[in-house]
């Protein structure tokens, strides 16, 4: 385990060490204020994670708790109170295409196929490639979310476990730093949600892409992570508690289950969502 | 669907297979012969409409039994007991100089209907006559540089649908041009929203009639160098601007509501500003806009006809104006012929609309 590994070296964050060229993600301090006429509602506060390039981190806590506001300052759609949050050492301003966000509803244009959702990011991004190239890209992260018979598909036309999908697609297709997940999975069937887990980390598996992804399932969150993250209940919400995962990659759902140490993790995190 | 077709075999094709895909677009379903769905769609529609038509025959009959009753009792009062049984006698005989003047019945309706499309092809083969008698006079006179000679005669009742159809498109073209880009610009800015909220407010309650006054005046300023006829460009302009508001504000709030999602998307993948509006503000905010052009257009409609009565510009406004002026025996009759043609007119507008809008919206249930 990476963490492990450099647990001997320098710097010290909130207990945790780690030295700053491993980190792609770090949030320091941060703060979120909401102003109510009653006065000021402190969402956030002192809250401090530090997230390692090709770490796949699960976020659990309460139901407003803020943990869609802290990811939401990450992908930069709400600005941050106070505090900073720096991708690669370098202070996030605003949204970008280095963070790709995977929203809990699909968010598909719903006029468009799915193959031109996916392509309304790739034509942002790879501005230079050609026509051809940027499909190509486009039919590529299809094709690895299991749409191949869908390209031309409207996405009203779509289930929405296949709109989410197209969501993945698009998400992985712009090739981000940091891939944003909120409860992307929440709103679909057990067997759905089962489906596109596998789908999500057979993609991740290949493209090693830091995710943090936001889950109210306690079996989801210890499947995908290499560390869950859990978040102490608002207001002043900051980080509870951390538990590693020590299961080897690729996984299969059967052999995660099937592991001594499951039930001692999911024991783990429901003691502390029952604190 | 066929039948019409009666060129060669490809053509044949073409346009079967065009009239399909029409037939598809405008919901027409092929019928499927189940009892209790012809019963509902064909026959309670049929009933319902001979009902009505009944009831209106009753009325009519009723309404003119009252008209003759006192017509009869104030020639006896007036004129004494001979006059009032020649008075009978006359109405009983069906003497158009003294029919009760009243609510016409269907079957008046039905034959002025008729009256109107005969006169209509009088006056067409009249034209007709009148554009060859002058054809080889208006060649020489253009070559001379001199402008043609026109048919200045009276314009049919068909005429009068085209006339006020030009004036009703060309409004809402106008309210079209006007209304969309301003309802863009102001749906993007909340600044720009509330300085010409209190404008929109204000304005779009305004009456047809004052719109009409106030294009009057400006107009009558502008066009008095030229001798042409204003009253078109007066009509069409102030029916813009009282069908306009609809679009507007549709416009503004489809651009302003835009799913949040979307642009939290846009905002991700960064796109630029004009990739923003063309890519996901505009297409989600479509259904709105034509919502507010479907309305847009059936208040043209409903306003041209007061607009045309008062601006004396051609058209079924001043058709009935004129009817109503005229009081000959059939003109009550002729008048509700153009309600009725109003009304299916307006109808027919409305469901071409509804379909141009199912047919760009990406939400397949679209209000009918």
């Amino acid at each position: 385990m990476v963490i492990d590994q450099i647990k001997t070296k320098e710097a010290h964050h909130n207990g945790i060490v780690y030295p700053s060229d491993k980190v792609m993600l770090d949030l320091r301090d941060l703060k979120k204020v909401y102003p109510t006429p009653k006065g000021d509602y402190v969402v956030l506060e002192h809250l401090n994670l530090q997230i390692l390039k090709e770490e796949f981190v699960t976020i659990i806590g309460h139901s407003g708790c803020g943990k869609t506001t802290m990811l939401s300052m990450i992908a930069g759609l709400n600005p941050i109170s106070a505090g900073k949050i720096a991708v690669l050492g370098n202070p996030i301003k605003g949204p970008g295409p280095d963070r790709g966000v995977i929203f809990q509803s699909p968010s598909l244009m719903p006029w468009m196929t799915a193959l031109q959702n996916v392509l309304l990011g790739v034509n942002r991004v790879f501005p230079h490639a050609s026509k051809s190239q940027r499909k190509d890209i486009a039919k590529y992260y299809l094709q690895k979310v299991g749409l191949e018979g869908a390209f031309h598909k409207k996405a009203t036309e779509l289930s929405q476990g296949m709109q989410q999908r197209v969501g993945i697609a698009r998400a992985f297709a712009i090739k981000p730093k940091v891939l944003l997940l909120d409860e992307p999975f929440g709103m679909l069937d057990s067997l759905t949600r089962g489906e596109l887990q596998d789908i999500l980390i057979e993609i991740w598996n290949k493209e090693k892409i830091t995710a943090v992804m936001i889950t109210h399932d306690v079996d989801e969150a210890i499947f995908l992570a290499d560390r869950v993250v859990m978040m102490t209940s608002g207001p002043r919400a900051k980080i509870g508690d951390v538990l590693p995962i020590d299961f080897k990659r690729p996984r299969t759902r059967k052999s995660v289950l099937e592991h001594e140490d499951y039930y001692k993790y999911r024991k783990h995190l429901i003691d502390f969502l029952e604190h | 669907m066929k039948q019409s077709v009666t060129v060669s075999k490809t053509a044949d094709l073409k346009v079967s297979s065009a009239l399909k895909i029409l037939v598809s677009r405008l919901n027409i379903k092929a019928p499927k012969f189940n009892p209790n769905t012809i019963f509902k769609k064909v026959v309670v529609p049929i009933l319902s409409i001979l009902l009505f038509i009944g009831l209106w025959h009753v009325g009519a009959r009723s309404l003119y039994n009252i008209e003759a009753d006192f017509k009869i009792e104030k020639a006896l009062a007036d004129q004494g007991q001979a006059a009032a049984d020649s008075m009978a006698a006359c109405i009983a005989s069906g003497d158009i100089s003294c029919q009760p003047n009243t609510l016409p019945s269907p079957a008046q309706v039905w034959d002025s209907f008729n009256t109107l499309i005969a006169d209509h092809q009088v006056i067409s083969a009249d034209k007709l006559a009148f554009k060859d008698k002058t054809a080889a006079l208006n060649e020489k006179r253009i070559a001379e540089g001199k402008d043609p000679i026109t048919y200045t005669g009276r314009p049919s009742f068909v005429d009068q649908i085209f006339t006020s159809l030009k004036t009703v498109f060309a409004g809402f073209l106008l309210a079209f041009m006007i209304a969309v880009p301003i309802g863009i610009v102001i749906g993007l800015s909340q600044t720009l929203r509330n300085s010409f909220n209190w404008l929109i407010q204000v304005f779009k309650p305004v009456s047809p009639v004052v719109w009409l006054l106030l294009v009057f005046m400006i107009v009558k300023t502008m066009t008095k160098d030229s001798n042409q006829d204003s009253a078109f460009i007066i009509s069409f302009i102030s029916v813009g601007l009282c069908a306009m508001w609809a679009t507007l504000v549709n416009t503004a709030m489809g651009v302003s509501s835009v799913d949040k999602d979307y642009i939290n998307v846009a905002k991700v993948l960064k796109l630029k500003p004009l990739q923003k509006v063309f890519k996901v503000i505009l297409p989600s905010s479509l259904p709105l806009i034509f919502t507010g052009l479907r309305i847009t257009l059936s208040v043209a409609w409903m306003v041209l006809i007061a607009i045309e009565l008062l601006a004396q510009s051609p058209g079924l406004g001043s058709f009935v104006w004129e009817e109503f002026q005229n009081g000959a025996n059939d003109s009550n009759s002729k008048i509700i012929v153009a309600m009725f043609v109003i009304g299916i007119i307006g109808f027919l507008l409305d469901r071409i609309m509804l379909t141009i809008q199912n047919m760009v919206s990406f939400n397949k249930n679209a209000a009918t």
